[in-house]
Parts: C-alpha cells; structure tokens; sequence
C-alpha cells in the first residue's frame, strides 16, 4: 500500500462529518459542562457555583452505589458473555448451509428494538403468566423479579447474555474463519490435541477481534440504558438502578441540571479511563 | 523408511461426480523409492497439491489405494503415518519459542524432555537455526520461519517422508536460492524420501533426482530433469520446461515423413501408422534450431537479450519458431532459413511422443 | 466428542428462540387467556392483536415514524461518511490522527449524557418531534463508525486506482462514483447495516426528542404497558412486528454478516 500524501484539501472532505457529529457533540457537552458547574433556582438564572457540583457527585452515596452496582453487572455479563461466545463460535460449523442458517439466527436477537428486548423478557418472565416465571416456580423456585432483587438481578443478567453473546459470537467467528487451513493441517501433523490446537492456533489468532469484542461489551454494558429500564424500571426499589438510569432519572425526572451535567461528565470520564486501561491491558503483548 | 506406491488412485472435490471435468485426479500410478528427492510440477490446478495432500492423508481419496512400504494407509490419519509437511507459507505457532515449536511434535507424543531437548538440539544446529531458540517464533523472517517447519518435520526421528507445498514462494527471491541448497544439503545428509510441489520449473530441475510432471489431473511424464528435457514424452512437457520452451509445428504426414511449408523434417522417431484426423506435430527445442542456408523459410520478427544468449522469434506465416543465439552472433535481416537438430526433433501425434 | 460439539450452538440457539417463540405465543392469544391461566401455546388462536394494530393509525405510524427516522439516518451517516473516510484513507493532514479518535471516542458516549442537552438543543432549534431531530441525533454514534467501517474497506483498494483514473482524466467526482464506489459497494452495504441496526434499536434519544408527530414504535409500546393495564398481547404483537425489519434486513445481508465482522471494524 502505497503512503498517503499530505494534502491539507482534506479538510473539505471531512468538513461535513465535523459539521454533522460537533454540532451533537459539541454544543450538548458544552451545555452539560454549563450545567455542571452553575446553580440554577428557576427563571433561567444561573450562578457559578465551581466544582461544587462535581465533589457533591462523587461524595454521594447514591452515586457510588448506582457506580458499584453498574462494575458488577459489567463484570458478569463480560465473564459469561465473552467465553460463551467464543465457546459458540468454536463449535459452529465453518461452512455450510448449517452455516448461514447459524449465523442468521444467531443475530436476530441483535436486530431488536432494546426496548422489545426489555419487553420481550419482561413477558417471558412474569411470575404467574410468564413462560420462564410460570416454569421456575412450577419447579419450586420462589422466583418474582419485581419483588425480589436477585431475582431481577438474575434476570437482567440472563436478558442481556441472551441479547448480546452473539455480537461476541459473530466476532469470533469471523476471527475464526480468517484461519487458513494449513494451521489446522500442520497441527495434525504435529499430532496436537484440541485443547492445543485450541490454545496454540485458535486463541492467539482470535486475539485482535477478541480485544474489540470485549471492548465493545464493556463500553455498552457500562452505557445500558434501555432493556433493564423496561425490564425492571430500576428496580425493586433501586437494585438493578444502573448509572445510565440514575443519571436519566436525575437529568430528565428531577430536571437536576447541575448534578446531572456534574454526573455526565464523570460518567463519560469514567467510561473513558476504563476503556483506555482495557485497551493497553488487552494489547500489553502485542509486537508491531 | 519406506517405499510409496499409488495404485490407482482418483480423487474428485465434487460429491457426485459426472464429468471428466469433476476429477481433480483423473488417474495416478506412481512409485516412489525409498529416500529419493522428487517433485511434483505443474501449472496451478493440475492437481498437484491434491496429490499431495493425499500422499499426506489430509485428504482421503475417492478412489485408490496408497502403501507406505507394504502397508494400506489409505485409512490412516496424518498423525499415523510418520510423514511431515512443509506449507506455502510458513506455519509456526506465534506464541512459542523457536525451541517450543520445534519441540512440540515430540512432547505430543509423549517423548521424554531429556530426548526432546537432545533432539530439538540437533535439529536447530543442522538447520543453523541454534542462536534463535529462545526466540518467539513470531519475529522471525519468512526463511526462518519455514525452517521451523521443517524443523518440526525432522525432529521426530520415524519420519519416512517430507513434503513441500510450495515452501519457497513467500520467501525473499535472493534467499530462495540458499534456502533450496540447503533442503539438497539436508536431503544428501539425512536421506529421507522427500516430494516437492512446484509450478517453477527451476525448483524442481534443481532438487529433485526424478520429476513427476502433471497436467490436468494426470501424470504426463515421470523422468529426470535431462530426459524431461530431452526426450519429453508429450507436448506439454516441451512446452512447460524450458525457457523458452519447446517450439511446436504443425505438421503433415507423408509416407512417414513430416513435412511443414512443404520442407521434409527428418525427425528422431517415427509414427508407425496414424489414425484419421489425428493431430500431428513436431516439437524441437530453441537450443537444437539453427539458421541455415537451407530448411524452412522464415523472416525475423524478434529478437530478445536474455544474457549471454540472444531469443530470435522467426515467424513462417503465423507459427512462431524460437531459436537462441550466441550474444555476439548477427542475427540475420530479414529472410533466413532454419533447419533442426535431428537427433532432437521429434513427432509427436495429438500431443504424445509417437511410436 | 467431536460429534457432539453441534450441541453446543444448538442448545444456543434454542435459548435464542425461546423468548421469542413465546413471544408470538402471546401475541396470538386474547388478553383473557392470557391473564387466565398458564398455557404453552395459544388455545384460542386469534389474529386480534395484530388486526387491531395494522389497522389503528396511532400503533401503525409508530412503525412508520421509526423507519422514515433509520432510514433518514442511514443515508445521511453514509453519505456524509463517504468523503470523510476518503480522506482518512488517502491524505494525511493537519489534526487526522486526532480528529480520527475524536470521532470513535463519541461511539463511547452514553446516550444518556445526551438526553436532556439533546432535548434542550432541539427544542431549542424548533425540531423537537421531527423525524429530522433522531436522524440527526442518531448520527453522533453512526457517523463515526459509518467512517471507521469505510475507511477499513477503502484501505483496501490499492490508491494505483485512483492514481490510474486522475491520469485518465476523469474530475475528481467522476472517479469517485463511477470508479471508486463500486469497487467499495460491499464496505458500504456493511456501514448501511450497521447504521440501519444501531439506528432501528436505539430508544432513548428517539422517545426524547419526539412526543406524538415522530413517536417512534418504541415509545407507543412503552405507552401501552404502563398506562391501560397490561394489554399484554398487544403488546408481544407490536413487538413482533418489530423484529420483522431486523429479520428482513439479515436475510438480505446473510452473506456479509461474517466478512463485515471479520473486518473487525465493529
């Protein structure tokens, strides 16, 4: 491939995109650093008000709660998501008509509306009427997750392996796909087990689109907004009140400008910082 | 150590094979001594590889049987079969040390360390490769890197055959030649029955003792690089080795005398009787045509510096007929005539050497 | 045990399906059966929830609003995501690396950061409840990976082309929709996907910024869970019909769903 030649004209052909995405990000973002750092009491007055904002953020209890409970779900959700996907994509068949019929099927789940996957579960899961609710406590399991908050945890956490495993899957896949034959052919000739093959051939191959896989998983579960409120509306009470939920409930319900815009902002840094950690961590190993 | 024979052998990629078109072997009976060097050449898609990967046992053929020395293997796995395999482009597993890969065929098997270690050892100074293996694998240049996998086919001490697919064409064209001598070197040194896969026609000339040249899922002719030269059995072959390769004309057939442009050929052998409508021809390499003051009526429509020779294209109406010169020989204006070599002209009849 | 390994993404799949099989269960039986007792398939088969949707205007246009909105989107990320990657892919220039990042580090915004500014921005601007304002609105997270997935795909074409038609003579333009387009079409089949996909599901952003004239299925469903009761079957049907776009679009796309994945540009 040949170098790209410096050519300052370019600008013109990114100007439409700057235009487009710093006009949504831009000016919102500047509003929400407005609102986090002034005092509003009505009549569109506002006052300076520092940092204030910012420390009464990461002081409150209500903040470090929403955080702890978001690192959780996060956590599990990427120690099932990220081995069952690829533990799918390994056992899929690599050619075939089994093949598509797979692959068609498997991403359905990733073409719903998220509001119909928070629907769809919350359907499945109704305690007396529910496919799921009405079978688990047929076999004797109390289970309620609009009473009971493992019950909703448990839930929440199945409704989002069940919708997003198959973007790891797919993924894998792919990453499995790119292997040329002869990996496989040189490994049976070195008379290698599966578990080896696995190890020697597989994995590290599958390193670079595991390292987006489990990058995107983690940013978009740390974002998840949609399917758990309508799953459980944050609750019971506020067990499953993830961070995206609390912001939204302070931002839009309570129209709490300062410490909603104090909030964004740590929030978007948050998510930032982890992501970057993750990055560097994933392609610690890598050689150019 | 062992003998390899095919018997019959046929393969299709096609489930339910029709046509003629659906074989990718359409019938191979080779033999193959114990610890020769052969290669397998062919243009792309003459079946080479599949051959190859049948001999393997990557592949299981539709039809025929394969005996390492007296026995069936058609039914065994790679693993059984004590044969190593080098590929087009290098296989090494990225996350090992040198030592690692070329010691990793030996631990599967169950070896114990204190021969894995004598034995890596071994192998790493034969293939000069001793200074890197605490290295990862994945640094290497493509060279070292094949020399892995052929490390890893000669560190196991029962293997009877190494097989090369191609091994050399991702490697930089200067380091090609010293990687072929040393694959003779080896060869010469430990003995082993090794088959290489090639589409260049120099690879093969080089290292092998004896050369299987296919076509289109046949074997065309199994012979050294000079018989191959000299004595091809079928126009392909003339046409395929050598470069230039072989000059074909045309020709008709009077009372066992080959004419073309009205000019008698004599040629070294000669067709007992031919059937109706069979296509005949004479086939003389560039080397043994020379221009003379009589033969057959050309004019110059080329010349080309190949060196220290020069390629002189004459043309007799449309059939192109190649002849070398020496780099300070005159090539002649215009007109000139050609005559042939007899003792290396010969007839062939549709496409194979007659008689 | 090697025979068994289709268990695996067998099993995977029937998890897969089961939710969404007792989805359309729902979605054929009547409220009373519903709310009545526990049955694992529709007893009184009915077409009610469905007929009652496709027919009242204000269930249908919620189908309509979202897809005029996706669609919108869709061909103004790509269109305006063409000749950014171009010159992502081709030039260096002052700021592209940083500009480049800039552009990922939106996809990593949490859409609810930008809900109330979002709302205020577009009241603001006169497009609160416009199919425009989610067009727009959606293009903050598909605009940039429209850009990362074309620039992917562009980087494969060997620049010699474009070279080859400025020696020709063709004006810049020319080159890039007669020659260069085509050469790209499956990057931007892909880049359309996933903006159509990311745009399709996305409710936050869509149920703030519009209220009735551009409400979105989304929002109409939400709607019907909360306020009457639970009308259950109208419910799983409006969902079902949801799905029936996703279905479509990854049947068409079956063939590229693993060679857009494998450009690891997700």
């Amino acid at each position: 491939m040949s170098a790209r030649t410096v050519n300052q004209k370019a600008w013109w052909l990114v100007l439409p995109v700057l235009v487009l995405v710093g006009f949504n990000a831009i000016v919102p973002l500047m509003t929400v650093v407005n609102y986090s750092v002034q005092e509003t009491f009505g009549n569109n007055k506002f006052f300076f008000e520092g940092v204030k904002w910012f420390e009464m953020v990461i002081h409150s209890a209500r903040f470090h709660d929403a955080l702890k409970r978001q690192l959780l779900f996060t956590a599990i959700v990427l120690a099932i998501e990220v081995p069952l996907g690829v533990a799918v994509a390994l056992a899929m068949p690599r050619r075939g008509v089994w093949a598509s019929v797979c692959l068609v099927l498997m991403s359905m789940p990733l073409l719903i509306p998220w509001n119909v996957v928070g629907a769809i579960w919350n359907i499945f899961a109704l305690p007396d009427i529910g496919m799921l609710g009405w079978t688990l406590n047929r076999a004797g399991i109390d289970y309620n997750f609009t009473r009971q908050p493992v019950a909703a945890w448990a839930t929440l956490i199945a409704m989002d392996v069940w919708h997003w495993t198959s973007l790891v899957a797919l993924l894998a896949y792919a990453g499995l796909s790119a292997i040329p034959d002869a990996y496989y052919q040189a490994a049976k000739i070195d008379g290698a087990s599966s578990w080896a093959v696995f190890r020697h051939v597989q994995l590290p191959k599958m390193k670079h689109v595991l390292t987006i896989a489990v990058l995107l998983r983690f940013m978009d579960s740390f974002m998840i907004y949609t399917e758990p409120f309508v799953l459980t509306g944050g609750g019971p009470g506020n067990a499953t009140t993830l961070l995206s939920i609390d912001l939204v409930k302070i931002a839009l319900g309570q129209f709490d400008l300062g410490p909603a815009g104090a909030m964004s902002l740590i929030y978007f840094l948050i998510i930032l910082l982890l992501s970057w950690m993750f990055y560097r961590v994933m392609t610690l190993g890598e050689a150019e | 150590m062992a003998r390899i024979r095919i018997e019959h052998l046929r393969h299709s990629y096609v489930p339910r094979p029709a046509r003629e078109s659906d074989w990718a072997l359409k019938e191979v009976d080779l033999e193959w001594a114990d610890g020769g060097a052969y290669a397998l050449l062919g243009p792309s898609g003459c079946g080479k590889t599949t051959l190859l990967n049948i001999v393997s046992g990557l592949l299981r053929p539709t039809a025929g049987r394969i005996f390492f020395g007296d026995a069936d293997v058609t039914a065994s796995p790679p693993g059984e079969r004590n044969i190593a395999q080098v590929f087009q482009f290098p296989v090494v597993y990225d996350t090992m040390t040198v030592y690692d890969n070329l010691a990793f065929p030996l631990r599967n098997r169950g070896v114990p360390e204190a021969r894995v270690d004598s034995r890596v050892r071994e192998i790493a100074a034969l293939l000069d490769l001793e200074s890197m293996l605490p290295q990862r694998a994945a640094g290497l240049t493509a060279d070292g890197k094949q020399k892995i996998s052929l490390g890893r086919g000669l560190v196991r001490s029962d293997v009877n055959v190494i097989m090369f697919d191609e091994p050399l064409t991702v490697i930089d064209p200067h380091l090609k030649w010293r990687l072929r001598s040393k694959l003779k070197e080896l060869h010469q040194r430990i003995g082993l029955t090794m088959i290489y896969v090639t589409h260049d026609q120099t690879e093969a000339m080089t290292f092998a003792d004896q050369v299987v040249v296919m076509h289109e899922g046949t074997v065309v002719q199994v012979g050294t690089p000079v018989e191959l030269f000299e004595r091809p059995r079928h126009t392909f072959v003339g046409h395929f080795i050598g470069s230039p390769g072989m000059n074909i004309l045309p020709c008709r057939l009077e009372n066992g005398v080959a004419r073309f442009a009205g000019v008698a050929i004599p040629t070294a052998n000669t067709a007992a009787e031919t059937p109706n409508g069979a296509r005949t021809e004479i086939g003389v390499r560039p080397e043994f045509v020379r221009f003379a003051s009589a033969g057959i009526p050309v004019r110059v429509a080329a010349v080309s510096d190949a060196g220290r020779h020069q390629i002189v294209e004459t043309r007799h109406g449309d059939t192109v007929i190649r002849l070398l010169l020496d780099e300070r020989d005159q090539v002649p204006t215009v007109a000139a005539h050609v005559s042939f070599d007899t003792a290396f002209t010969r007839l062939y009849v549709d496409g194979w050497l007659a008689g | 045990m090697k025979r068994m390994t289709w268990l695996v993404p067998a099993l995977y799949i029937v998890f897969l399906m089961l939710p969404i099989y007792w989805l359309l269960c729902m979605s054929f039986k009547t409220t009373n059966e519903i709310l009545g007792h526990f049955t694992p398939w529709p007893q009184n088969f009915t077409f009610e929830n469905y007929r009652k949707i496709l027919t009242d205007s204000t269930w249908y246009m919620g189908y309509v609003n979202s897809l005029i909105y996706v669609v919108i989107n869709t061909v103004m990320s790509v269109a305006v995501a063409l000749p950014a990657a171009y010159a992502f892919s081709r030039y260096r220039f002052l700021g592209d690396k940083h500009l480049f990042f800039w552009l990922l580090s939106n996809r990593m915004a949490p859409a609810a950061v930008f809900a109330l500014p979002f709302f205020q921005l577009y009241s603001a601007i006169g497009l609160f409840d416009t199919h425009i304002a989610v067009a727009l609105a959606h293009c903050l997270f598909n605009v940039p990976l429209a850009v990362w997935i074309l620039e992917g795909f562009m980087s494969g074409v060997p620049k010699e082309l474009d070279e080859l038609a400025f020696i020709d003579g063709y004006p810049f333009w020319k080159f890039f929709v007669k020659i260069f387009l085509p050469a790209i079409a499956a990057g931007i089949g892909v880049a359309a996907f996933f903006c159509f996909m990311f745009s399709w599901v996305e409710l936050l952003l869509a149920k703030t910024l519009t209220s009735v004239a551009a409400k979105p299925i989304a929002a109409t469903m939400t709607r019907t869970a909360s306020a009457s009761g639970y009308e259950l079957g109208l419910l799983a049907a409006a969902g079902a019909l949801t799905i029936v776009p996703g279905a479509f679009v990854i049947y068409f796309v079956r063939n590229y769903i693993a060679k857009g994945f494998s450009l690891g540009r997700v």
